[in-house]
C-alpha cells in the first residue's frame, strides 16, 4: 500500500516529522496498527539495516532513522497496547558493573527499539544480579551486556553463571558486546552469543530471541 | 617541574576527518545536508560546554619505571618497556574536556536525539585526542625552551590500556600525578572520570625509538592500530 510506502521511505530518510504525520494519516485510514508497525515503521528500519551492514549508510543516518521510526511509534505506542500486541521480543540491556561507558550500550538499544523488540535499558555500572533479576521480573528472553574496559569483563561471566545456575538458561539468553570483548571470551564464559557491532548485536539478538521462542513451543 | 595547562576553544575544536572516522564515515564522503548539519550542531555543542583543562609533571626514568609497574600486570615485552632505555626525557600527563561534555551527550540521548548525542560523544572523542596533543607539543615546547631537545628529538604520547600497559597502571599513575587537582578521578575499575580524559607518559628521544614493529603478542587483538599512523607521521617529519 501506497501510504505504509511512505512511511518506510521516511523512516529511511529520517524525517521524523513526515512519519508521524503518515503513521497518523494511516490510522485515520483504518489500516491495522499492527500492519502500519511491520509493514511502515519495521520495514522501513530493515532496508536501514541492510544499507548500513552493506556500507551504503553510517552511523548519522540510522540514527535519525531510528528518531523517525520512534516518531511513528509514538503515534501507534496506544493503541498497540490497547490492542495487547506484544512486542517482538524483550531484551534487558545494561554496561558491566564497574563501567560507565554507556555510548555503545545505547545504540545498540536505539537499534533494537527500531527492530519492534522492547528494551529494558539498566544504565550503567549494573550488578550481575540485577541484569537477571530484571530479566525474571520482566519475562525478558535476553541479556544484553557491554564492557569497554577489560577490568570489568569478568562480571559478565557472573551474569551468565546466574543464569545458567538459577536453571534459566532455555528461557534467558545472553549477549555480550564492546571494544575488549570477543567471540572467544563470549564463548568462554558460555554466553550464547557475541556482538561485533550495533548491527550484528542486533541480528544475534534477534535470532536469540526466535530461539527462545522456538525452544518456548518445543 | 609540574605545570597546569590552560588550552584555548581552537585547541579543542576537533579535526573533521577524525570526527567522522569515530562515526565509520571514510574522509572522501559527500555528506547530506543533514548530516553536514548534525556535524555542525555536534561542534557548536561541544564549544560551548567542553572545558579543556591538564596538568604535566616531569618524571624520572627510575621514578616512572615504578609508575608503569603498576600492579605488576603489563605484559612481558611493551613498546613503552624497550623505548625507555633510550629515552631522554619524560613526563606524565592528563587532560580532561570537563564533566559538562559528558553530561550533555546523555542529555542529548535522553531528549531522544541519538544522532545529535552520537556525533558530539565521536566529536568529543576526537576533541580529547586533539587534547592530548596539545599536551605533547607543551613538553616538546618546555624541552625546546630549556635546550634539552634537539632537531631529531621526538615526543610521542602512550597511555595505560594500550599496548601492553595495564589498565591498572593508572592507579600509580594517578598517585604520581594528582590529576584530582584537575577535577579527574579515578573509579576503582580505572576508568577515568570525566570520560572524555586522556592520560599518560610523554615520552622525548631521538624520533627512531618510537618506530616499532606490531610484532608484539597482544598487536593480534589490536583493533584500532594507531600506532601505525603515528609511526608513519613521527617519521615522516
Amino acid at each position: 500500500m501506497g501510504i505504509l510506502a511512505d512511511i518506510s521511505g521516511n523512516v529511511l530518510s529520517g524525517d521524523d516529522r513526515n512519519v508521524a504525520e503518515l503513521t497518523h494519516k494511516a490510522i485515520e485510514q483504518g489500516l491495522l496498527p499492527k500492519r502500519i508497525l511491520d509493514a511502515g515503521l519495521i520495514a522501513g528500519m530493515d532496508v536501514v539495516g541492510k544499507r548500513f551492514k552493506a556500507h551504503d549508510i553510517f552511523l548519522p543516518e540510522v540514527l535519525m532513522a531510528a528518531k523517525a521510526m520512534y516518531a511513528g511509534m509514538n503515534e501507534l505506542r496506544p493503541l498497540l497496547q490497547k490492542e495487547g500486541i506484544p512486542s517482538a521480543g524483550k531484551v534487558v540491556l545494561g554496561t558491566i558493573q564497574g563501567d560507565l561507558h554507556d555510548i555503545g550500550k545505547n545504540l545498540v538499544g536505539i537499534m533494537l527499539k527500531g527492530a519492534g523488540l522492547e528494551v529494558i535499558d539498566l544504565g550503567n555500572d549494573v550488578p550481575p544480579e540485577r541484569f537477571v533479576e530484571t530479566a525474571k521480573d520482566r519475562h525478558a528472553s535476553v541479556i544484553g551486556m557491554s564492557a569497554l574496559l577489560t577490568t570489568t569483563m569478568p562480571a559478565m561471566a557472573d551474569v551468565v553463571d546466574c543464569v545458567k545456575s538459577q536453571g534459566l538458561g532455555h528461557k534467558i539468553k545472553t549477549i555480550v558486546g564492546g571494544a575488549p570483548v570477543s567471540d572467544e571470551f563470549a564463548h568462554r564464559i558460555g554466553a550464547d552469543a557475541y556482538g561485533f557491532d550495533a548491527a550484528s548485536a542486533v541480528e544475534r539478538v534477534k535470532n536469540l530471541v526466535g530461539r527462545n521462542e522456538d525452544e518456548t513451543v518445543a | 617541574m609540574t605545570e597546569l595547562l590552560t588550552f584555548s576553544i581552537d585547541e579543542v575544536v576537533p579535526d573533521r576527518v577524525a570526527v567522522l572516522q569515530n562515526q565509520g564515515i571514510p574522509a572522501k564522503r559527500r555528506l547530506s545536508p543533514a548530516i553536514e548539519t548534525l556535524y555542525a550542531r555536534a561542534i557548536q555543542l561541544l564549544t560551548e560546554v567542553a572545558a579543556p583543562v591538564g596538568v604535566l609533571s616531569e618524571i624520572s626514568i627510575s621514578e616512572f619505571e615504578v609508575v608503569y609497574r603498576g600492579e605488576g600486570q603489563n605484559e612481558p615485552t611493551t613498546p613503552v618497556g624497550d623505548i625507555l632505555g633510550r629515552a631522554e626525557n619524560l613526563a606524565v600527563f592528563a587532560v580532561t574536556l570537563g564533566e559538562r561534555v559528558s553530561r550533555r551527550i546523555n542529555e542529548c540521548f535522553q531528549s531522544d536525539d541519538p544522532a545529535l548525542a552520537a556525533m558530539l560523544d565521536c566529536a568529543a572523542s576526537a576533541a580529547a585526542d586533539k587534547l592530548a596533543e596539545s599536551a605533547q607539543g607543551r613538553f616538546e615546547s618546555v624541552l625546546t625552551r630549556a635546550g634539552r631537545a634537539t632537531p631529531g628529538t621526538a615526543v610521542l604520547r602512550y597511555s595505560p590500556g594500550y599496548c601492553g600497559w595495564h589498565i591498572s597502571g593508572q592507579k600509580t599513575l594517578f598517585e604520581f600525578l594528582r590529576p584530582q587537582q584537575i577535577g579527574i578521578c579515578l573509579t576503582k575499575s580505572f576508568l577515568m572520570q570525566p570520560l572524555k580524559s586522556v592520560s599518560g607518559v610523554l615520552i622525548a628521544g631521538p624520533k627512531e625509538i618510537h618506530s616499532f614493529q606490531m610484532s608484539y603478542p597482544f598487536c593480534i587483538k589490536c583493533e584500532t592500530r594507531g600506532c601505525r599512523e603515528r609511526i608513519r607521521a613521527l617519521l615522516a617529519d
